[in-house]
């Protein structure tokens, strides 16, 4: 019953905060801050005092005997009817890789409201309600066991994400509209949900004609017997779902978009859990549901990660807005992610786990400081910004922190990941490995040139400054980006929390790739 | 010696947290304090747990504190251990020895700067990574060490960063180093494929058992490493980053781009000497690559007018020497030079400093001239370095260098060998060029270009002073210390004759470069002009201060492409060509909405002509 209570929580709590936003301007943050606090809580008190080092956990225990037969075993599983004339149940299940997601999402779901904190928002109620009943979609999505519950929450993220950018959104100077940018990131994930719903149906409708047995259910859908062709095109149907939210190149184009049009401080960092989001579903469902396929297509989809790592990073260059620059840094740190996941060794696998998490950071935090620039000098656009660190001490230092966060450097979170990855990948994928080692040298030329175009050179009067000396930041803002910080050296010096909760989880998947990837 | 590693590595790094923290609420004398006295605290250690370790060596020589396992993933468990050896401890000396010196002149050098606080901080944060670079016995933690020194190079390079000429060479140099970093970054994967594990001390003992000599991979390997080294160490032809790097205070160029962290590819190199030994072309590459950059430094000294990059490039010829001497497989001549010439090209650098002050921040040695008077101290500890460069007999320089043209002749490797000769001639005729120009002569009107330069401080203080004066005694005297290298690295093979000639042919060549200079620069200072207006001795003249024109080079080749690329492709092609899809979408849908026009006729003609066809079908197949 705990795992209902992590969705029942922000739900019930982003309801409350519409609501209250009918007489108070205030009670809305107060609301959900409380909500998502007391989400947090309890995600930590699963973590801290659940086992997931389950030796039966995943399909670890499998990997021993025979894997045909295998029963994956969660930490804690709910199940309950919900439409059982086509075999859909309410199964909730919670590992140590949806541990560490659920965590992160609402730690970046608490920072976005506290960072939003002193917006001002015509209608907070509504703000609210859409942040944290998108965050009912992510911690959905990564408990649901059942594929049209999945389903129902893969489509559930996108519906509040669609409000955030489209009414609170921000019109980006000589950009496209949030309107724009909102239908795009409607279009774009609509038409991937529809072929993930084809694809789960196709699944079922298979399953059903071979054992005869109605179910959306992910155990008994594992291990469907199919022939090799009707997998091909059920996985891909998955894997280009998937790779849309990713996303991966060339299917990125709403990204950019979504991200610099989100609302300006706090919204941006959720958006970016929604790439997680899909990830993990390539992690628990694209893989496990289609193992033969999905290791004959890993030489091209490790392929399409380089591609993502090189292109997202050369584009992130040249980028004019601080935003739109690190929305595509993004797509280049998901591309790690994207060959981390199908070179499917167990470095390359934790890696990935740590990808995710350090890129969820260092990128929440860059986007929390851009909105505090865009705060102070009514633009983000780096034409107009410049020799930051003079009037100011702190947002100078962090931001270069943050910036040399994301270009990998040794000690953070990021580098970890990176390095996990790459080595991991190495082995079964040298070539795929060294072609993707050159986004770490792109990696210093997008943060660098970020850092010399907002912070250093001559302090430029921007034309539309509100106030000639701006203040530095507060006592709210240091807490959330300086938390930020810890949990990113953390996570660079001592990971090993986050990979031993993540192993026994990842160790299935390892398994599914015992017959190894021939790139 | 419980935890005293672990100790000299906190000081500095916790000294950083605090300036990093505190940096504006402090005064400068605590800054002072803490930053320089941080590095004192190691440099303090460093003595105590030298002596212990040479009084009373350790079984297996090698002394080691675990701190902990940094990531465990299967049987991947990098570690964060300190391990102290005897080539850790000589790169320790040198790191907090000099590196104190250092930090006691920058707080001179730097008093008044607005960013006191945030130097120190980064110093600190310097000295902490270097530490950590030389006493880390795994190649991850190694590798940690390694991009963090990059990061505060830099960090301190654009330290003035309200000039965007500064960022740039800032920029720059995180760049190139990175090229070189991710080459090694391959390295390190493959010896973790190979060897399953990143542990220096496992792989070299593993890795003669797994190959043998001329092995494909181990080449493969050592060339990746070569790689980083390269970089690090502007060596060619990873060089363009360390003139640029001039742009940092004078402190900086001292402590990074001399004594430390430019050397530390010299001591990659020297730390898995077993596994290049292993690999005959990848030494000889590490050779070729140190003779010619040593040459290529040499002739561009001779042409610039920078006092900095005058020394810069002297310190990327030295380099060289010392890469030549590894590829010799002279490694204790190698590991004796980076000694030597951390002292000396030190005292140069801070004594070039004390100049730069005293003539309101102007740089080119043409503008200078006769400061021997107003500046005997200075003088007296440029002309020491210089002749501590140029291996004037007795000199520390002159033990080390001799020591590497001697192993380079008796290893058989001639043209190696007559590329450090024909260098040493080069490199005293730029030294003493410097010193004509800038002390001897007339005194050259120096109307100060910057109208804001602040009063110089007085050279009248003891942090001034004893920074020089210790490192003048040991330029002077260095060349004495016995580095406690014995029987670490396997001698090299001699294979030519010992003869005088080869012993004292270094010290004659030096000798003429010296003369040459004094001919050129004091007696016929009308020479090098009629030189530079010839067309064809201006051309190469041309070419030598251009650096042989790498920088155009590379600005050709990579970066004018990629940033034209990056501009092309500023609005995301890729997204374009999906965003033709809705385009055509909406195209089509018009297109189709002209039927729907209402036109009842048409709509009876469209009815008429599907109704054939249909029938058509129908009866036809």
């Amino acid at each position: 019953m705990t795992l209902v209570w992590l969705i029942l929580i922000p739900l019930l709590g982003g309801a409350m905060s519409w609501q209250s936003g009918r007489w108070s301007s205030v009670a809305p943050r107060w609301l959900a801050l409380l909500t998502l606090l007391i989400g947090l809580g309890l995600s930590l008190w699963l973590w801290l005092t659940q086992d997931f080092s389950l030796t039966g956990a995943g399909f670890a225990a499998a990997a021993d005997s025979a894997p045909a037969d295998a029963v994956p075993q969660w930490t804690l599983e709910y199940r309950a009817q919900w439409i059982p004339a086509i075999g859909a149940s309410f199964h909730l299940g919670l590992d140590g890789l949806s541990i560490l997601m659920i965590v992160l999402a609402n730690l970046l779901g608490v920072l976005a409201v506290a960072s939003a904190w002193r917006d001002t928002d015509a209608d907070p109620g509504f703000f609210h309600l859409n942040l944290l009943w998108n965050l009912v979609g992510v911690i959905g999505v990564f408990l649901a066991l059942d594929l049209l519950l999945f389903f129902f929450f893969w489509e559930m993220m996108l519906v509040p994400m669609y409000f955030l950018i489209a009414l609170r959104g921000y019109n980006p100077p000589g950009g496209k509209s949030r309107q724009h940018a909102a239908v795009k990131f409607v279009i774009y994930t609509q038409a991937s949900g529809l072929l993930l719903l084809v694809s789960i149906l196709g699944l079922v409708f298979v399953h059903s004609q071979s054992t005869g047995l109605l179910s959306f259910d992910y155990h008994d859908l594992l291990d469907t017997p199919m022939e090799a062709s009707v997998e091909w095109f059920l996985m891909l149907g998955f894997f280009i779902a998937f790779a849309v939210k990713m996303p991966m190149v060339p299917l990125h184009g709403w990204l950019p978009d979504a991200h610099a049009s989100a609302p300006a401080s706090g919204a941006a960092d959720v958006a970016g859990l929604l790439l997680k989001t899909a990830a993990y579903g390539l992690l628990r469902f694209g893989i496990p549901l289609f193992p033969n396929a999905s290791l004959e297509i890993a030489p091209v989809a490790m392929w399409m990660g380089v591609a993502g790592v090189v292109y997202g990073a050369v584009v992130a260059f040249s980028q004019a807005d601080i935003k739109r620059l690190i929305a595509y840094t993004g797509i280049s740190h998901m591309g790690f992610v994207l060959i981390g996941i199908y070179a499917g060794t167990e470095q390359a696998l934790i890696g990935v786990v740590v990808q995710m998490i350090a890129h969820g950071l260092s990128a929440a935090a860059l986007f929390i400081l851009c909105g505090e620039i865009h705060e102070r000098y009514g633009t983000r656009d780096m034409r107009q910004l410049g020799g930051l660190s003079t009037p100011m001490s702190n947002l100078p230092r962090l931001f270069m922190f943050f910036a040399l966060a994301t270009l990998g450097l040794p000690g953070l979170g990021n580098f970890v990941g990176e390095f996990l990855i790459l080595s991991g990948a190495f082995s079964v994928a040298p070539l795929i490995a060294i072609t993707a080692s050159v986004g770490l040298i792109l990696s210093v030329l997008y943060s660098l040139i970020m850092v010399q175009r907002t912070l250093h050179g001559p302090l430029r009067a921007s034309t539309n400054n509100p106030s000639p000396s701006p203040v530095d930041l507060s006592w709210r803002e240091l807490t959330i980006v300086v938390s930020l910080l810890i949990l990113l050296v953390g996570l660079g010096l001592y990971p090993q929390p986050v990979i031993d909760t993540a192993s026994a989880s990842i160790h299935a998947f390892d398994a599914l790739y015992a017959g190894g990837v021939s790139p | 010696m419980t935890h005293l590693l672990t100790f000299i590595c906190l000081a500095p790094l916790m000294a950083f947290v605090v300036l990093s923290i505190a940096r504006e609420h402090l005064s400068e004398t605590v800054v002072a304090l803490i930053g320089v006295g941080s590095i004192g605290v190691s440099a303090f250690l460093t003595m105590i747990i030298g002596y212990q370790f040479l009084a009373d060596p350790v079984t297996g020589g090698v002394y080691s504190e675990s701190l902990w396992t940094w990531m465990q993933v299967g049987s991947f468990a990098p570690t964060f251990t300190l391990k102290l050896d005897a080539l850790s401890l000589v790169m320790l000396g040198v790191v907090t020895g000099v590196g104190f010196f250092i930090h006691l002149y920058a707080s001179w050098y730097m008093r008044g700067d607005e960013g006191y606080a945030r130097f120190f901080s980064y110093m600190n944060l310097f000295v902490a990574s270097m530490l950590f670079l030389v006493l880390a016995d795994d190649l991850l933690f190694l590798y940690f060490g390694w991009e963090g020194v990059g990061v505060c190079s830099y960090l301190l390079i654009g330290f003035w960063y309200k000039d965007p000429a500064n960022g740039a060479a800032a920029r720059k140099a995180f760049i190139v180093t990175r090229v070189g970093d991710t080459l090694m970054m391959v390295g390190l994967f493959i010896l973790y494929r190979e060897f399953g594990t990143l542990h220096i001390e496992t792989i070299l003992q593993a890795a003669p058992q797994a190959w043998i000599t001329g092995n494909q991979t181990a080449t493969f390997a050592c060339l990746l490493l070569l790689g980083g080294a390269v970089g690090k160490s502007a060596q060619l032809p990873l060089q363009t980053w360390l003139p640029d790097a001039m742009a940092g205070p004078t402190p900086v160029s001292a402590l990074i781009h001399a004594a430390t962290m430019v050397t530390a590819g010299v001591y990659l190199i020297a730390r898995f000497e077993p596994l290049y030994v292993l690999s005959p072309f990848a030494l000889a590459c590490v050779g070729t690559v140190g003779a010619i950059t040593l040459l290529l430094a040499g002739f561009t000294a001779l042409m610039q007018t920078d006092i900095k990059r005058i020394l810069a490039y002297s310190t990327m010829s030295q380099i060289g020497y010392m890469f030549l001497a590894e590829g010799v497989g002279a490694f204790d001549g190698a590991m004796f030079h980076l000694v030597t010439h951390a002292f000396f090209k030190a005292l140069l650098f801070l004594s070039a400093g004390s100049v730069i002050l005293a003539m309101h921040h102007e740089q080119d040695i043409f503008r200078m001239g006769g400061l021997r008077t107003r500046l005997p101290f200075v003088f007296v500890c440029m002309l020491t370095g210089s002749l501590a460069l140029v291996a004037f007999p007795f000199t520390a320089g002159y033990f080390s260098k001799d020591e590497i043209l001697y192993q380079a002749y008796l290893s058989g490797h001639h043209g190696l060998w007559m590329a450090g000769l024909v260098g040493a001639f080069l490199t005293s005729l730029y030294s003493f060029r410097l010193i004509f120009v800038v002390f001897f002569g007339p005194e050259r009107s120096h109307h100060t270009t910057d109208v804001h330069a602040s009063p110089a401080p007085s050279t009248q203080s003891l942090s001034h002073h004893i920074p020089l004066a210790v490192l003048l005694v040991m330029s002077l005297l260095g060349g004495y210390i016995h580095l406690p290298l014995d029987g670490l690295f396997a001698e090299p093979v001699a294979m030519s004759a010992d003869s005088l000639v080869i012993e004292y042919l270094p010290v004659v060549v030096s000798l003429a470069g010296i003369a040459l200079a004094w001919m050129l620069f004091l007696r016929l200072p009308h020479l090098p002009a009629a030189m530079a207006a010839n067309g064809l001795t201006g051309t190469i003249g041309r070419l030598w201060r251009n650096a042989w024109g790498f920088d155009a080079l590379y600005g050709l080749l990579f970066v004018r492409p990629f940033v034209w690329l990056a501009q092309m492709n500023r609005n995301d092609i890729l997204d374009q060509i999906i965003g033709v899809i809705p385009l055509g979408l909406r195209g089509l849908g018009s297109t189709l909405s002209l039927t729907q026009n209402g036109n009842l006729r048409g709509f009876a003609a469209v009815s008429a002509i599907g109704l054939c066809v249909l029938l058509g079908m129908v009866l036809f197949t």
